[in-house]
């Protein structure tokens, strides 16, 4: 579904990305992780369009998507939840979800996809006129996801949903990515929870300083000494 | 005290009834539409053309509002699309007079049409120069925007003091020896129809109802833009550019919409006073004309189109009627004229400590959008600070329950 091939991302001067190549497909889940500053947000914002790749291709569906504007890329249904939830603070809960749906037109296929998430956060539905900058944060986490699947994602693509968050809320979190995933969406998610992200995630991806050094299944990579040592803490 | 704190919030509350909003409304409307009216009777002209001139202001603030208001974009220099809008209105319109004589349609004294014929297109000149600048700097936020976009200003009313093209006739301004700016048509049929006995339907009376029908005009075209798509995407761009841009919201665009809108008007603007005051020159575009109608907008309150309009008629008449006060005889002894034309020198100076004023005690300005009083005074701290204790109790009770999902 997608395949990013041997991206190269800067900067100004700093290559961030030193040639990632990383594939998904269709109804995984894959996760990437490593250690702060690895060039995991980069990633996903070169996906996204925020940034572009100096070289390398990305595709989508077949379709060249690398170095396309934010907005165009958010039409080929790829959405990017971005690190720090990023809500539209002033905004109430319910503006926020139709924010999601900015692109769509089909009132009846919004309205549709409002209860799907409002089912899956029945916390949101209780807060549809809150202001969002007034929600915790695990609410606000939860109402980033619920935005970005207001758009109707082929592919959704989750920066540290678990960040600064209660243990609890963040079991919440992942429980939520895994229903969606069985519901069919396809997922790439940054972590810097590797134990968490791993246990949830088909493959997986592991990222030092803008490479990949590591790459396999979910529990695999659990099982991998390197990792264990690295990412999960272990002597 | 109380009595008078009363006094006001019964005052207040009927405003906010339905009836008392229609009443509002319609006093509104009848001091704007008569007031003028009973001035030009009483043969006082320089009031009328203090209504039309507020006018044009409330345009300028309403198009500039677009701009710094919808889509948080800070324009220091939008007086240029003032400026481009009179100067491009003029010289198209001396094109036509030109090409109409030739063609044998017009003949010695031209009745002059053009500014009908060109208010469609006064836009447009305006909304391109602000395509142009817009363009450039939309990578730029906050000071930088600001210091770029003042410059422009400056390069522009730089450009036609030097006579750029040779069609701005330089400082000496337009219309130029040999060019001249006919009386327009609907303006010598209101002289003639509508005066009666020492009223006369003046040329100043006649553009005032003009600014007035365009006043009206970008108000129902603002707050539908307001409603829009583009008025959502705006918001949301104000709020989190990058949030927006995972939306869907093309950033760009979204930008670029909001120079050449506000520019637009600002054109429209320039092309109107042109017509009005039949003389234009570089003079009435400097910079301070800017910082005027930032003021303005700022003082009423961004984002909001009764705000904007308030603060330029506050900002554009308070002068004048200060100095028109001190003349009158019931206030002579309270301020000489000497003392009220100081007003009026020291008008910047007031200004300028009246933002800051307004900025320490009310930042959203005297008739704010509700959702931009939001964004600068967030919530009561205290408030905020409960909701979060409960939240975060909500958030720690749920520790036990597993019904969250
Ligand atoms: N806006 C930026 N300007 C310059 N360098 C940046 C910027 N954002 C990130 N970097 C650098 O790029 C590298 C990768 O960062 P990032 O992708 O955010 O890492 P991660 O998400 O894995 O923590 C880091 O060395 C970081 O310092
Ligand atoms: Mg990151």
């Amino acid at each position: 579904m997608l395949k990013v091939n041997d991206i190269h991302t800067f900067y100004g001067k700093i290559e961030a990305l030193k040639g990632i190549s990383i594939e998904v497909q269709e109804g995984e889940i894959v996760t990437l992780i490593g250690a702060n500053g690895a060039g995991k947000s980069t990633t996903l914002k070169t996906i996204s369009g925020q940034l572009a790749p100096l070289h390398g291709s990305i595709e989508f569906l077949g379709e060249a998507i690398s170095g396309m504007p934010s907005h165009a890329v958010t039409a080929k249904h790829v959405i990017q939840v971005p690190e720090g939830r990023r809500i539209f603070p002033q905004m109430s809960v319910r503006e926020n979800l139709d924010m999601g749906a900015f692109l769509r037109n089909d009132k009846e296929g919004i309205a549709e996809d409002l209860e799907k998430v409002l089912d899956l956060f029945p916390r949101l539905r209780e807060r549809l006129a809150q202001k969002g900058g007034t929600l915790s944060g695990g609410e606000q986490q939860m109402l980033a996801i619920a935005r970005g699947m207001m758009a109707r994602p082929k592919l959704l693509m989750l920066d540290e949903p678990s960040m600064g968050l209660a243990p609890v809320i963040v079991d919440v979190i992942f429980e939520t990515i895994k229903r969606l995933n069985e519901a069919g969406t396809t997922i790439l998610l940054v972590e810097q929870n590797a134990a968490m992200a791993l246990q949830v995630a088909h493959r997986g991806y592991v990222l030092e300083t803008g490479s990949v050094v590591l790459q396999g299944g979910g529990t695999e990579l659990l099982r991998n000494e390197q990792v264990r040592k690295t990412y999960l803490g272990e002597v | 005290m109380t009595a008078i704190k009363n006094g006001i919030q019964s005052v207040t509350g009927f405003f906010s009834t339905r009836p008392g909003k229609i009443a509002f409304y319609v006093v509104l409307a009848l001091f704007t539409l008569l007031m003028p009216v009973y001035f030009q009777s009483v043969g006082n002209a320089f009031m009328v053309r203090i209504f039309a001139l507020v006018g044009i202001y409330v345009l300028l603030a309403l198009g500039l509002n677009i701009v710094v208001g919808y889509a948080g974009l800070l324009n220091l220099g939008y007086i240029a699309f003032y400026a481009v809008g009179a100067y491009a209105g003029m010289n198209l319109g001396f094109l036509m007079q030109e090409l109409l004589m030739g063609l044998g349609f017009l003949g010695e004294k031209p009745e002059n049409w053009s500014y009908w014929a060109l208010l469609p297109f006064a836009a447009v000149p305006g909304a391109v120069a602000g395509i142009m600048i817009g363009g450039p700097v939309l990578r730029l936020r906050g000071d930088y925007l600001a210091i770029v976009t003042l410059g422009f200003g400056e390069i522009v009313r730089i450009a036609i003091t030097n006579n750029i093209g040779g069609i701005t006739n330089g400082a000496s301004g337009l219309p130029a020896i040999g060019q001249r700016v006919a009386p327009v048509a609907g303006q010598e049929w209101a002289r003639l129809n509508l005066s009666s006995g020492n009223f006369i339907f003046s040329k100043d009376l006649y553009w005032y109802y003009i600014i007035v029908a365009l006043v009206l005009f970008a108000v129902l075209v603002i707050t539908r833009l307001d409603n829009s798509r583009l008025g959502r995407a705006w918001v949301a761009m104000r709020e989190d550019e990058v949030a927006a841009a995972s939306v869907g919201v093309n950033i760009l665009t979204t930008k670029l919409w909001a120079f050449a809108l506000g520019a637009a008007w600002g054109g429209i603007a320039g092309h109107t006073y042109a017509y009005w005051v039949g003389f234009i020159s570089p003079e009435s575009f400097n910079f301070m004309e800017s910082v005027l109608v930032v003021c303005m907008v700022v003082l009423g309150g961004m984002g909001s189109i009764p705000g904007t309009i308030l603060g330029a008629v506050i900002i554009t008449a308070a002068p004048e009627v200060i100095r028109a006060m001190a003349a009158s005889p019931a206030f002579s002894g309270i301020l000489t004229a000497e003392q009220a034309s100081l007003v009026g020198d020291y008008r910047f100076l007031i200004f300028g400590g009246l933002m800051v004023v307004m900025m320490a005690i009310r930042p959203q300005g005297i008739l704010p959008s509700k959702r931009r009083a939001r964004e600068l005074h967030p919530v009561d701290e205290k408030v905020l600070a409960q909701e979060n204790q409960q939240l975060w109790e909500a958030e720690h009770k749920h520790n036990t329950d597993s019904d969250i999902l």
